[in-house]
């Protein structure tokens, strides 16, 4: 649920990474953070485990600029990714705006992805979302380990309804703004369209 | 989509912005802000330049959350009001009309009964105020700013 503020003139939206233990969603987030420009960045929050793993979520403001008059500015959080967390997934879904969907590449967490793609449209119906009409992207992550899926097959798999997908390497940086320029892209959008 | 957007006009900002104000001054407070429940900051009063109060924003409305997701295990509606006491500082939080989050943080020049007492009025007109803007922002015949954007706008934010 964007926040539109007419004294301040900022339009504030939420976007949350989610995807299965250990795919990258944490590290997209860290590549974000150490590439941008310190004006346009606050804090980066980690509410992790001390094997940092993220217990609760993670959080970074960003800045993207004017539109019209009106700064635009995103809050990206991340869930916890493993299945035991889903209390707390269900929380950092309120009120989002969009969705990236960080999926692991390696062929061994392919049913792990589709459970965790299951457990985001079970968690945003609860909310009163489908997941269908929400700015929805994914992205392939681990593309550089050896043992991946292709592509094509990853498609069939996760990408049924045919949304903006990129392939991704988190690590390095591959693919991470692509994934977040075409969320935030989708997002305004659909802010444009719904008023 | 699930719940409407918060859309935040002059009028009430100032109106907000006010009650906050005099609740620092009321409750001795050092900073009074005030957050949704999505983590988006609305208002802050006080001695608030060298505070991160983006991340604070954040961070309560996770608490807010959190302690929402063990009422609702308890089966109680919503714990509407919570206190944290640290050596130095203390942080009182209160929920507001099951939307918007009251956050007063304080020292020793003030005291958990001042606040609270202050923070109880301070609710009420936090309340009438809220209820005037959602009604403000449900009514049809408003635009929204958004609508004059074009796909060339949104564009333009992208180019490196």
């Amino acid at each position: 649920m964007s926040f539109i503020n007419y004294s301040s003139r900022e339009i504030n939206c939420k976007i949350v990474y989610y995807g299965p233990g250990l795919c990258g969603k944490t590290t997209n987030l860290q590549y974000v953070y150490n590439r941008t420009n310190p004006d346009a960045k606050g804090k980066m929050i980690s509410l992790a485990t001390e094997t940092e793993r993220t217990l609760f979520f993670d959080f970074l403001p960003l800045s993207l600029g004017e539109i019209r008059g009106f700064k635009t500015r995103f809050h990206l959080y991340t869930v916890p990714g493993q299945v035991f967390y889903d209390a707390s997934r269900k929380l950092i879904l309120k009120g989002v705006d969009g969705v990236v969907f960080v999926a692991d590449s390696q062929i061994e967490r392919m049913e792990a992805n589709i459970e965790s793609v299951e457990n985001l449209r079970d968690n945003l119906a609860e909310q009163g979302y489908d997941l269908d009409k929400l700015p929805y992207v994914i992205q392939y992550n681990k593309r550089d380990l050896p043992n991946v899926a292709d592509l094509n097959e990853l498609r069939s798999v996760l990408n049924t309804t045919n949304v903006p997908d990129f392939e991704a390497i988190a690590t390095k940086g591959n693919g991470v703004f692509d994934t977040l320029k075409a969320t935030a892209k989708l997002v305004l959008t659909e802010l444009k369209k719904g008023g | 989509m699930a719940q409407p957007q918060i859309v935040m006009y002059e009028e009430e900002f100032n109106q907000i912005q006010s009650v906050c104000e005099k609740l620092v001054r009321d409750a001795n407070a050092i900073v009074v802000f005030i957050v949704d429940k999505n983590g988006q900051l609305i208002a802050t009063a006080g001695e608030y330049e060298n505070l991160d109060t983006t991340s604070l924003a954040s961070l309560t409305a996770g608490n807010i959350a959190a302690t929402g997701g063990m009422a609702k295990v308890l089966k109680e509606n919503e714990f509407a009001t919570q206190f944290h006491e640290g050596e130095h500082q203390n942080v009182h939080i209160q929920i507001v009309g099951q939307r918007v989050i009251l956050v007063v943080i304080f020292d020793e020049r003030s005291s958990l009964g001042l606040v609270r007492l202050r923070v109880r009025k301070a609710n009420q007109a936090l309340n009438t105020i809220f209820e005037k803007l959602i009604e403000k922002a449900n009514d049809p015949n408003l635009s929204s700013p958004l609508e004059e954007i074009t796909d060339d706008d949104i564009d333009n934010l992208f180019n490196d």
